[in-house]
């Protein structure tokens, strides 16, 4: 029998404040079961305070093919990178 | 709440703990085999919750009890009539669909009992029923849900779950007992309306089986306690 249950990409929101991280991807028949199984497998040790599930089909992912030409350029770019600053230490998750 | 009365904190605390003991181990044989990772997970969670409540109750009915018993005692050094467990409880597994239906009528069930035991005058059973309040909440959510997917499914799916209602139903008029009587009407809603959305029928009146509460149990509840007592009883009092 082919497997038809549609996969869900899961991503938890840790606290308030930050974003949402993608953690993995459950098996589901539709959102409302897809959201439950992300409960139950990611989030029963208190991993977060928020959920989103994503059918994995509505991704768009980039071509590996095209690797070089979208992310190659940005190697030598290294003004690019705000290092003229200093993070104080009470500003976290940056 | 003259109802919660009738029954003395002691017998309560037994039964409830009872309850969510025996449960729980159905749901744990379930570790491993379930449909997919996703449900094994689910139902692994759902039996995990199930024995926190029960050690919560066991721990109090020793307490009350006075004979130096905690929940671990109770619950492996007893025998199959000692336990007050309602039949419902103790059934086997059947396929995933009669697992569900068993879930959501327990859990429709133990929401209802647990608001009234919530209000209890005795502080401990009311803190208890308080705490686990929020985890049945999600136990009758998701059963309800899969009752509805499964019965709503493929004609296999809703063979196999309109299959459940007829096993699990058998076992109802046990939850509703006694002071548990005025119970009935709002879960008979609850359920209807979830039977409903699946394309399925409350059944027809039957003739209930009662007898857990009184510890006279089903052939099954011996083979349950023979599994989850074996440790204890080969090596009385181990510990790790």
């Amino acid at each position: 029998m082919k497997n038809i249950t549609p996969i869900w990409e899961v991503f938890v929101r840790a606290k308030n404040g930050l974003s949402h991280r993608h953690v993995g991807s459950v098996h589901a028949a539709d959102a409302r079961g897809a959201v439950e199984a992300a409960r139950d497998v990611y989030t029963r040790r208190m991993e977060g305070v928020s959920l989103w599930v994503v059918p994995s089909n509505a991704i768009t992912a980039s071509d590996p093919g095209e690797a070089a030409a979208l992310f190659a350029p940005a190697e030598d770019k290294i003004y690019r990178h705000p290092t003229f600053y200093v993070v104080p230490d009470n500003v976290k998750h940056i | 709440m003259a109802q919660t009365l009738a029954l003395s904190p002691a017998e309560l605390a037994l039964r409830l703990g009872d309850d969510a003991l025996i449960l729980s181990h159905r749901l744990c044989e379930w570790c491993g085999r379930a449909p997919t990772l996703e449900v094994d997970l689910a139902l692994s969670n759902i039996g995990l919750d199930l024995l926190g409540q029960a050690q919560f109750f066991l721990n109090y009915a020793g307490e009350l009890d006075g004979n130096g018993r905690d929940a671990d005692k109770l619950a492996y050094h007893r025998e199959e009539h000692e336990f007050k467990n309602s039949l419902l409880a103790e059934q086997p597994n059947g396929d995933f669909a009669r697992t569900m239906v068993r879930q959501f009528f327990f859990s429709a069930w133990q929401l209802l009992r647990f608001q009234e035991l919530a209000a209890s005058p005795d502080g401990t059973l009311a803190a208890i029923a308080a705490k686990a309040l929020k985890e049945i909440a999600y136990h009758v959510q998701f059963a309800a849900e899969w009752v509805v997917r499964l019965g709503d499914g493929t004609a296999e799916s809703k063979r196999r779950v309109a299959e459940g209602v007829i096993w699990s139903w058998r076992f109802v008029d046990e939850l509703f007992t006694g002071e548990d009587a005025a119970l009935r009407p709002a879960w008979e809603a609850r359920v209807q309306a979830t039977l409903a959305q699946a394309g399925l029928e409350l059944p027809a009146p039957v003739r209930g089986i009662t007898g857990g509460r009184e510890g006279r149990h089903s052939e099954h509840l011996g083979h349950l306690l023979a599994e989850m007592q074996y440790v204890q009883r080969c090596h009385p009092n181990a510990q790790w």
